[in-house]
């Protein structure tokens, strides 16, 4: 990132070049043995085939990919057509974790903003209080929020107390809830990245555009966005990819009626069905679109950099 | 509340002498005081681990856990499927001292006949509950899980389990499980599409306890799980439906390359023994499979209606193994619910 606030390296640096090698040989090793191996074995029992009952057998098949992609019909015997049941689960979750994102984006920034804003000896104050409620586990954060919004739960029983409704708004086992839930989870994900940027954007800067007559929606434009767009980008990714395999959320406010990408992927392996290379598969196609989100990330941030 | 915990560090301290035990169970079901009195009477250190369905526990073992696990609690066809996968021990009788404690009808059972890999853990049925205060009329078919009556639609949470849901579901429609008939299949595939819209959940850990908040007004549900909703204050009654239910029988079975095969013993053992027996089917409110149990119960247990079913029923049906070409057809029904 060639963003204002970063300080090239001096020549002073460069002596200690040669210890980098080394330094970063356990980085690598963690990064092999627990992300690169995983995903290698990942990708190859995805062109296995399915042992009955969990596990695999050592042939080598694209039955995965094509249970994926290509319907036979219940019985298997009618003409290969595009299979669009899990095209539409992931359509689901991409449209769902692009909302949360969304919605985590709306809050998010003001949210960031404001705490940025802060005298710098009250930031820390702001920042730990935005972490408190995410030391308690996210499952009982998930299920604390579905008590909260149960029909008979506090939120319906005030609002029918003050007489704003008259029956319990129906709130748990439905998609808003799912939102609400992701966003939830996610928020800060949202909020510190953005912070980051902010922190360091120099504020006179502001003034400079008023001074020149720039409305404050151009100032915003074209002096604060260009500025804080690396952490809202890095906001935005790291709200999206783990809302995108959520199941947690889906699941417990949603009530399950509908696989979501992490559903199906965890119905595999967990399910009565055990067919491990397919749940394989779906995650490698998941990997393969966020790896893609990724990649267009990356040539955003050198572009943006070169310009 | 300290000398609880000091206490408790001072029976297990001896653990570590007799070596340990892993237990690979179900969620909620065992009572932790009669851990306690194993670890007490033993002087074995027990580690409990859990699952949420037969499948879930079939593949952490599948996936390298089989070695580490002394002991599970599988159902009745799960018995048979781990037994022809080669995944279970064998025990005589002789290093079972109350063997002979196993109720006469759970000896000699098809999925492990004169009982060499298990002993029963705790039997019971599944089918569902309804809230009498939402809805009071005639509760007496499964219709009201698959064609529910307006005062329910909306309002019921299915079991997250495939096996159960496509059994409850093919009782309801008279088919045989593992069929292989497309007419039969096709029926059950748009009978179930069709009653989904008036579900509101799926999920099975949850079960009861939508029954006791409220989230759910009827649910299919395991005739234990009824009892305790119950007696969590939901004015819930266990319906034994006309077009039957599903029964199964929990059972404890000594894992191959077991770790402590002895404490494993040990442990099968002492869940024999009536008074023990008793202890997990007060907790759990299901039946156990131990004779002499009776003077132990609870009241509350003894006479539920959930563990004594009216005379008369239709009788209840244990899951069967499909073969794989027929559970792929099972599979993509489900899948097809829940895509």
């Amino acid at each position: 990132m060639a963003g204002p606030g970063n300080i090239p390296p001096s020549a002073s640096d460069t002596g200690y070049r040669s210890l980098i090698g080394p330094l970063l040989l356990p980085t690598w090793a963690v990064i092999g043995i627990f992300m690169v191996l995983p995903v290698l074995l990942m990708a190859v029992y995805s062109f296995l085939t399915k042992e009955f009952r969990g596990g695999v057998i050592w042939d080598f098949t694209l039955a995965a990919y094509d249970q994926f992609f290509v319907t036979r019909g219940l019985f298997g015997d009618e003409p290969a057509q595009i299979e669009w049941t899990y095209i539409n689960i992931f359509w689901r979750s991409i449209w769902q974790a692009g909302l949360a994102t969304i919605l985590c984006l709306l809050i998010g920034f003001p949210t960031a903003w404001f705490i940025a804003t802060r005298p710098a000896q009250t930031r820390g104050l702001w920042l730990f209080l935005i972490t408190i409620p995410y030391w308690v586990n996210l499952l009982i954060r998930t299920v604390s929020l579905k008590f909260l919004i149960r029909d008979n739960g506090p939120l319906n029983e005030s609002l029918m107390a003050i007489g704003l409704i008259d029956g319990p708004l129906p709130l748990v086992n439905t998609n808003l809830a799912v939102q609400l839930g992701l966003f939830y989870s996610y928020l800060p994900f949202m909020v510190l990245p953005i912070y980051a940027a902010v922190e360091r954007y120099n504020f006179a800067l502001s003034e400079a555009a008023a001074d020149l007559y720039a409305s404050r929606w151009a100032t915003l434009r074209e002096i604060v966005l260009p500025v804080v767009k690396p952490g809202i980008i890095a906001g935005c990714i790291l709200v999206f990819v783990p809302s995108l395999g959520a199941f947690l959320a889906p699941d417990l406010l949603g009530g399950a009626k509908t696989f979501m990408i992490g559903s199906l992927i965890d119905e595999q392996f967990k399910g009565s069905q055990g067919d491990w290379p397919f749940g394989a598969a779906v995650a490698m196609i998941l990997m393969t679109l966020v790896l893609i989100v990724l990649l267009l990330y990356a040539r955003a941030q050198t572009r943006g950099a070169t310009r | 509340m300290k000398k609880l915990l000091l206490t408790t560090a001072f029976l297990a301290s001896p653990a570590f002498a007799e070596g340990e035990l892993k237990v690979y169970h179900w969620f909620e079901y065992i009572p932790e005081d009669l851990v306690q009195k194993f670890e007490a009477e033993t002087g074995i250190d027990v580690t409990i681990d859990t699952y949420d369905s037969n499948e879930a526990m079939l593949a952490a073992l599948k996936a390298g856990k089989l070695g580490q696990y002394d002991v599970a609690v599988p159902a009745d066809f799960m018995v048979g499927i781990m037994a022809a996968d080669g995944m279970l021990d064998s025990y005589t009788p002789e290093e079972m001292p109350n063997h002979a404690n196993i109720a006469p009808q759970w000896m000699d059972v098809p999925f492990d006949p004169a009982r060499t890999h298990s002993i029963p853990y705790q039997w019971g049925s599944t089918s569902f509950a309804v809230n009498r205060d939402v809805y009071a009329g005639d509760i007496s078919s499964l219709a009201i899980m698959f064609d529910p009556p307006a005062e329910l639609q909306g309002k019921i949470n299915v079991l997250d389990s495939q096996n159960e849901v496509l059994i409850l579901g093919s009782l309801y429609l008279g088919i045989p499980q593992c069929t292989q008939d497309r007419a039969q299949l096709k029926a059950l595939n748009d009978m179930l599409l069709n009653a989904k819209q008036h579900w509101a959940s799926f999920g099975s850990d949850i079960a009861k306890d939508v029954l006791v908040s409220g989230d759910a007004a009827a649910g299919m549900i395991y005739n234990g799980f009824s009892a305790k909703a119950r007696a969590e204050g939901a004015n819930v009654e266990y319906s034994y439906p006309k077009e039957g239910h599903v029964l199964w029988m929990d059972n404890v079975v000594l894992l191959k390359d077991a770790p402590n095969r002895d404490n494993a013993l040990k442990f099968m053992n002492f869940l024999l023994e009536p008074e023990n027996a008793a202890a997990v089917t007060n907790y759990a409110a299901y039946t156990s499979g131990v004779t002499g149990v009776e003077p132990f119960l609870d009241d509350a247990i003894k006479n539920s209606p959930e563990n004594n079913p009216p005379a008369g029923i239709t009788p209840g049906v244990f899951a069967q193994a499909c073969d794989q070409e027929t559970q792929q057809l099972y599979d993509a029904i489900w899948t097809n619910l829940k895509k």
